[in-house]
């Protein structure tokens, strides 16, 4: 049996997980709306959610620096293990980068965000049209950076549950001490 | 409405050479802010005009009507831009202005007055108070004030729109005029 992450890497990992799972399709749908309430809500709901995953990511970088991940499993090819590492990094910055550059967004647009309608964040560029168009487009970008990187991240999941079968899937699982069943 | 307009035309005729009957437009404002999904949004007219005589040392003898150019509206983007402009919001293809007379006013005392009139938005008319102070400056006068509008009774943003908590029903509107001298 290989080293788990510890419970509280495990549950950051799932919550950020989902939350992107959600604010990604929310952000794509929500885009091409005509100006309606349900449009508004949606811009809302996002922006409450994308701000949710900055300041949990940031708090995963911050667990990490004093949790290190465990070692990597036995018997994976070097190429592998270099490039989980090199696609992990990856997603911390494009986690914190995304969301980021959403707010920045916002506020060069003079849409402040109020993080659940209750706590105003500071606006930390002033309202300017056209730096706020040139975000819009760097925010849509680097939103599919992150998700091209979750594709590739997902798929080596896969691959290690299904074709390698090494168990590796349990070191990020949520159930403790997850029978194994290969 | 329209011997309203006469009178005040008559008015600035008769007017005495100190009052102040020129609303400097490049220098005055007339802003909002709207409360959306529970944050404060900006918003400006670009258009207003408006036929004022007004002497600043007694400004409860002062005639004003008002008059902003909806269509001149900014919004933030052009989206809201167009959508305001459309039927469920003010409807400008059919009423382009809205309208403030003042047709009391009163001083509430260290140089804080408070005019009351109709004012029509939309096809609709309502005694509305605003309050306000003067600020002399140069050979004119600064006055500024903002009131509270609540959008709904005067059907702005009609349907769907009229639900309050995505856009709440009262809205800031805030004023800054300038007003000189004839030149
Ligand atoms: C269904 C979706 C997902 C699955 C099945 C999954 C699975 C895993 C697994 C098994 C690991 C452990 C890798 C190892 O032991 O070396 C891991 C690590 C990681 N996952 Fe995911 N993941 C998913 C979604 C995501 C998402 C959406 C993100 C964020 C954008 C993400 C970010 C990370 C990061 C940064 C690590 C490295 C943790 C560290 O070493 O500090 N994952 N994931
Ligand atoms: C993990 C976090 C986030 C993800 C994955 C994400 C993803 C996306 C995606 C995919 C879009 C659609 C792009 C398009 O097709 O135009 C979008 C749009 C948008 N996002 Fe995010 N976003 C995140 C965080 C944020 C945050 C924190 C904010 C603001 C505080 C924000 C504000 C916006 C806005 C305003 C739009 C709409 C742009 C427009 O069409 O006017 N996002 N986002």
């Amino acid at each position: 049996m290989t080293e788990r992450y510890n419970p509280v890497t495990i549950l950051l990992h799932w919550a950020v997980a989902l939350l992107i799972f959600a604010a990604f399709p929310i952000g794509l749908y929500m885009a091409d709306l005509e100006l309606s309430p349900t449009k508004l809500q949606l811009f809302s709901y996002h922006k409450w959610l994308g701000v949710t995953v900055c300041f949990l990511a940031a708090v995963r970088l911050g667990w990490r620096a004093g949790h290190p991940p465990p070692p990597p499993i036995a018997g994976m090819p070097r190429w592998q293990e270099v490039s989980s590492v090199a696609i992990h990094h990856l997603l911390y910055l494009f986690m914190l980068i995304v969301p980021i550059t959403g707010w920045l967004m916002s506020s060069a647009k003079g849409y402040q965000t109020v993080w659940f309608g209750i706590i105003p964040l500071p606006d930390l560029v002033h309202k300017n049209k056209e730096l706020g168009e040139l975000l819009e487009g760097v925010h849509e970008t680097v939103a599919y950076v992150l998700a091209l990187l979750i594709v590739i991240h997902v798929a080596a999941a896969i691959k290690h549950q299904f074709i390698d079968k090494d168990g590796l899937m349990l070191r990020m699982s949520l159930r403790p001490e997850g029978k194994t069943r290969s | 409405m329209r011997t309203a307009v006469f009178a005040l035309g008559l008015m600035a005729l008769t007017a005495h050479a100190a009052d102040l009957t020129q609303v400097v437009t490049e220098k005055s404002q007339i802003g909002f802010v709207s409360k959306q999904m529970g944050v404060s949004v900006d918003g400006s007219f670009r258009k207003f005009d408006a036929q004022v005589s007004v002497d600043p040392a007694k400004p409860e003898a002062a005639k004003a009507r008002f008059e902003v150019d909806i269509a001149s509206i900014d919004c933030g983007s052009q989206e809201a831009d167009s959508e305001v402009k459309g039927k469920s919001w003010f409807n400008t293809a059919l009423f382009p202005k809205a309208t403030f007379v003042a047709s009391r006013i009163r001083s509430l005392g260290g140089g804080r007055y408070e005019a009351s009139g109709p004012l029509s938005i939309k096809g609709i008319s309502r005694d509305t108070v605003v309050p306000f102070i003067v600020r002399a400056e140069g050979s004119g006068a600064w006055f500024e004030g903002n009131f509270v509008l609540p959008r709904t009774q005067f059907k702005i943003g009609e349907g769907a729109w009229s639900d309050t908590g995505t856009v709440a029903d009262e809205v800031l509107v805030k004023f800054k005029l300038f007003v000189s001298q004839k030149k």
